[in-house]
């Protein structure tokens, strides 16, 4: 395990459409690999939660965050000069030695994007789908050649096939991702305590059998995973 | 007093770093056979603590005994095997065949599979017969009297005590629907704390046995309160999840919350919240 847990002080928060970009000091952290993640203190709560990493301006590490719990919602209204403990990079992230990367984001799913683009070089196509056109305003994190569909448009829509494509988004749009592009690497997610292999609860099905998301992924090739749980939007919820 | 995890709380072999900052790992309660464990969601955070339903996934007796407890054994730290199963032939055919450990805690109270038929003391009996390792009774608070089944265990041939586990609870959804997929699931952290003071005091007071107390603990000064009713050893759970410094940490914290409570050292503090009548028998 790379990763380090240290104190950072919180340089700034803006609002990116519906969601929030939080930056905090690195304090010594690593960007890691794009994919990975980190675990984020939410003030007044128990558990850390999840984020990909966002962006890695000089010094900083920012995390796209979308308030729909209280854990997320404390995150968000994280202010300059604030302190949390942030723990990372951990996980598995993208490879990005492919050949034509094509950058696939579904709502807050996109996150992880910016970082990924940047990390990949030379402009890789990049597809985001969101579920309305006030959601869709979150874009503006993303390069301008990104191309931007709204719900009923979805990014299964817009001829995916025969690129490499790196993904991130909500279950269905993995699923339908997986579907076209059997080589894809999709960037999972799932409610996770520690972030480090010691909860066991954030497993998916994996290779045929129930396996640590945070050990095992949370970027996994495509084939590799079946269906995660039943209801896992609302276990999202109730962990956030 | 040493200090451990809490069964379940830590993957040595995923962050060795941690396992080594304790003075001794135990690991995921292992079972005859390989299980995979509960269907996701498995955990729910509450307002004052979480809940899991892991179900004792494990990769079973023979993978762990070949595969798992030589790289435990490498790490350079005591390790403690948790030690779980159905019946009492379970559990003592799994003491049996383990050597080369510190000590075994038989889980006698996962909230999370449903319970050994057989009692807390013909469970501790049967592995007494089958290993000369220290053995550590892990027991539920849930009993109506948890000094009864201490004073069982400890007839039976228990070592030690390991107090509490979790505590059968259930946490809803936004649509009122069970957030577990179990339903159920085990509920831990800070909300336990006192629960599990009560119990620590109540079987300090009915056995002589040494005591592993934990539930909620996440700080120097909810060690030395443990040591205070009566652990003698004291293990992080839930904490873990949210620091995996913790170890180090906590134990920063203990000199401050001893020159605090005014004792002068964690041992010093042991038994200091004992009733009254166990003092009187103790000094008679």
């Amino acid at each position: 395990m790379n990763a380090v847990r240290r104190s950072c002080r919180v340089t700034g928060s803006e609002r990116v459409g519906l969601y929030t970009l939080v930056r905090v000091e690195r304090n010594g952290l690593e960007p890691g690999v794009p994919g990975q993640f980190f675990m984020l203190e939410a003030p007044g709560r128990l558990l850390p939660r999840p984020f990909s990493l966002c962006l890695a301006p000089p010094g900083e590490l920012a995390f796209l965050v979308d308030a729909i719990g209280p854990g997320t919602e404390a995150i968000a209204s994280l202010q300059a000069g604030d302190e949390i403990a942030v723990f990372g990079p951990l996980g598995n992230g993208y490879r990005l030695d492919v050949a034509r990367p094509l950058l696939v984001g579904g709502g807050i799913g996109i996150a992880p994007l910016p970082y990924l683009a940047e990390q990949m070089g030379g402009e890789p196509r990049i597809v985001a789908g969101f579920r309305s056109a006030a959601h869709a305003e979150a874009a503006s994190i993303l390069p301008a050649h990104t191309e931007v569909v709204v719900d009923p448009t979805l990014v299964t829509s817009c001829h995916l096939e025969g690129w490499d494509v790196l993904a991130c988004g909500p279950e269905p749009m993995l699923h339908a991702v997986a579907a076209l592009c059997p080589t894809a690497q999709l960037a999972w997610e799932a409610p996770m305590a520690c972030g480090y292999g010691a909860c066991y609860g954030c497993v998916v099905e994996i290779d045929g059998a129930l396996k640590r998301l945070c050990v095992e992924g949370p970027v996994l090739d495509a084939a590799r995973v079946k269906a995660a749980s039943d209801n896992l939007s609302q276990a999202m919820e109730a962990m956030a | 007093m040493r200090l451990l995890n809490a069964s379940g709380c830590l993957d040595a072999l995923a962050a060795p770093e941690v396992a080594r900052a304790l003075d001794g790992f135990v690991t995921k309660t292992v079972t005859p056979l390989p299980r995979e464990g509960n269907a996701p969601p498995r955990i729910a955070e509450t307002a004052h603590g979480m809940l899991n339903a892991i179900g004792l996934a494990n990769p079973g007796r023979e993978r762990f005994l070949d595969d798992n407890l030589p790289r435990l054994r490498e790490l350079g730290v005591p390790v403690w095997v948790s030690v779980g199963g159905f019946c009492a032939e379970d559990y003592a055919e799994t003491c049996a065949r383990l050597t080369g450990i510190e000590a075994i805690e038989l889980n006698l109270s996962c909230p999370n599979v449903d319970e050994a038929a057989d009692s807390a003391a013909e469970i501790v009996a049967a592995c007494r017969a089958a290993t000369a390792l220290p053995l550590y009774a892990k027991l539920s608070a849930a009993h109506p009297d948890v000094a009864e089944v201490a004073r069982a265990v400890a007839a039976a041939g228990a070592t030690g005590l390991s107090l509490i586990n979790t505590l059968r609870a259930v946490a809803l959804d936004r649509n009122l629907r069970p957030a577990l997929a179990r339903g159920s699931g085990g509920y831990s952290g800070p909300a336990l704390k006192p629960v599990a003071l009560h119990a620590v005091r109540a079987c300090a007071d009915a056995t002589a046995l040494p005591i592993v107390g934990m539930g909620g603990i996440a700080t120097g000064r909810d060690v030395l309160e443990f040591l205070a009713c009566g652990a003698t050893d004291v293990a992080l759970g839930t904490v873990l999840f949210s620091d995996p410094g913790a170890p180090a940490r906590v134990r920063a914290e203990l000199a401050a919350a001893c020159a605090e409570a005014g004792v002068a050292s964690p041992d010093d503090a042991i038994g200091l919240a004992k009733s009254p009548e166990t003092e009187a028998k103790v000094t008679a």
